[in-house]
């Protein structure tokens, strides 16, 4: 019969273990979320363009990075990029930019879908006022968009935060690292395995949850 | 000088040809209305005026400048000339005073408060200043108009261009919007007005335009219109309309 025991997760061994990773995992998954929103609007405006040139690449890249396992971008660009740059970026690095590019695929179908949900009718008027492509699209379409799509684009960054703890694969020291060390170190895995399981689900949670009070609030403006 | 000359302009989707050899002008202070059946190519036609919807064939210009020259700055052009269009198209995340005062300081680069006060001033006129601060959500669609007239007002334009901006309106809305419009005709703006409301072509239309399967089959003084139309499909027209 398994005994469990966490008397030796002290506030010092918590914050020696798992603070520097859970910082970490934090980061990843806020920067994640703003380049890969960034990066992912471009690409959706660029895939909303009437110009092939634009079109095709921007297809080609979010068709490419989602039809890859996560964790196999994440390896390939961590023993790939060396070679090419001609020296190490470090796993927490090379981590922030695979997620980032990685994110911006998913972010784009959600903000192409946000965007094609604001009529046509309000890009006319835009441009109808003497507004040029840009401020159409920062002023007009963006704005909107952003606003419709924010509870979608919010439960994404909830998977975001999940897949972070992917980052195992290349060593990089996040959350999850953080509890597997103090595990090992204890001879204690079941516990600090499970101690990471809850602290997942209580951020993801109540992330989910912010959302639908969001979303009702969203529904009340409208 | 026309304010705005349309010659032999045509356009096509593909092969359904949408516009053929459209030509009429309107010179300044001059009101026209274009009527005609749905599905004739008005909506179209006006948006060809400041080059929304691009055509293939014939020339647009305004005041001088060709809107289908590739040369042409079109934003520029188009900040100079007022659309108001079927479904108001305010924005929908911004107040009203955002609303009305957005493309001044971005477009003109009118300072703020300059912006605002020009915004609050055309929002009196259109008897909306108590408004100023809600959104366009908020207020009805009869409303909604006379801002989005008011937003079209507020960057000086040259000319106005009328997209059926009473089409989508309540009955009991309609003429709290055509109140508007007849002032501004009064006070001598160009305008090209799209529209069924022959009560207004009557009032204040100097020509009437009717279409008729992407042509434009009668371009006449208003008098002679209502008069005695020349084609039977203008005949046809009017009397499917005044009639009941």
């Amino acid at each position: 019969m398994l005994t469990l025991d966490f008397a030796f997760l002290t506030p010092q061994v918590l914050s020696s273990y798992v603070l520097k990773g859970f910082v970490f995992s934090l980061q990843l998954t806020a920067i994640a979320m703003l380049g890969g929103i960034a990066l992912g609007t471009v690409l959706a405006l660029m895939r909303l363009s009437s110009k092939p040139w634009l079109t095709l690449p921007a297809a080609a890249y979010v068709n490419t990075m989602r039809s890859i396992p996560l964790v196999m971008v994440i390896l390939w660009f961590f023993l790939l990029i060396p070679l090419a740059i001609g020296r190490p970026l470090g796993a927490e690095m090379s981590a922030i930019i695979t997620f980032t590019l990685f994110e911006a695929a998913y972010y784009s179908e959600i903000m192409r879908a946000g965007i094609q949900s604001i009529p046509r009718g309000q890009v006319a008027a835009g441009y109808a006022l003497g507004m040029r492509y840009g401020q159409t699209m920062g002023l007009v379409v963006l704005p909107q968009a952003f606003r419709n799509m924010l509870p979608v684009l919010l439960t994404q960054t909830i998977i975001l935060f999940q897949d972070t703890s992917l980052v195992y694969a290349i060593g990089a020291y996040d959350l999850l690292k953080g509890f597997e060390i103090a595990g090992k170190n204890f001879n204690r895995p079941v516990e600090t395995y499970l101690v990471a399981a809850v602290l997942y689900f209580v951020i993801s949670f109540s992330l989910s949850m912010l959302v639908r009070r969001l979303q009702q609030r969203i529904a009340i403006i409208r | 000088m026309a304010m705005i000359e349309m010659k032999n302009v045509g356009k096509w989707y593909g092969t359904f040809q949408v516009l053929t050899d459209c030509s009429t002008r309107v010179e300044k202070g001059e009101v026209i209305v274009v009527c005609g059946p749905s599905g004739s190519g008005k909506s179209t036609l006006i948006k060809c005026v400041n080059g929304l919807e691009p055509f293939q064939q014939g020339e647009v210009i305004i005041n001088g400048i060709s809107v289908g020259d590739p040369k042409t700055d079109l934003p520029k052009l188009r900040a100079r000339v007022g659309m108001v269009f079927q479904h108001f198209e305010l924005f929908p995340h911004m107040s009203i005073t955002e609303n009305l005062s957005i493309a001044q300081v971005k477009v003109l680069g009118r300072g703020k408060d300059e912006a605002r006060e020009r915004g609050l001033k055309l929002l009196d006129r259109v008897g909306l200043r108590a408004q100023a601060d809600k959104f366009p959500g908020q207020l009805s669609g009869g409303q909604q108009q006379r801002v989005a007239i008011a937003r079209a007002l507020s960057m000086d334009p040259i000319c106005m261009l009328f997209d059926e901006p009473t089409s989508a309106l309540d009955p009991e809305m309609i003429n709290e919007v055509l109140d508007v419009m007849v002032e501004l005709a009064q006070e001598g703006m160009t305008m090209m007005v799209v529209t069924h409301e022959m009560g207004f072509a009557r009032k204040v239309a100097h020509r009437v335009v009717f279409m008729d399967q992407g042509r434009i089959v009668e371009d006449d003084k208003k008098e002679a219109f209502f008069g005695s139309p020349r084609s039977e499909r203008a005949q046809q027209f009017l009397s499917k309309i005044l009639h009941h």
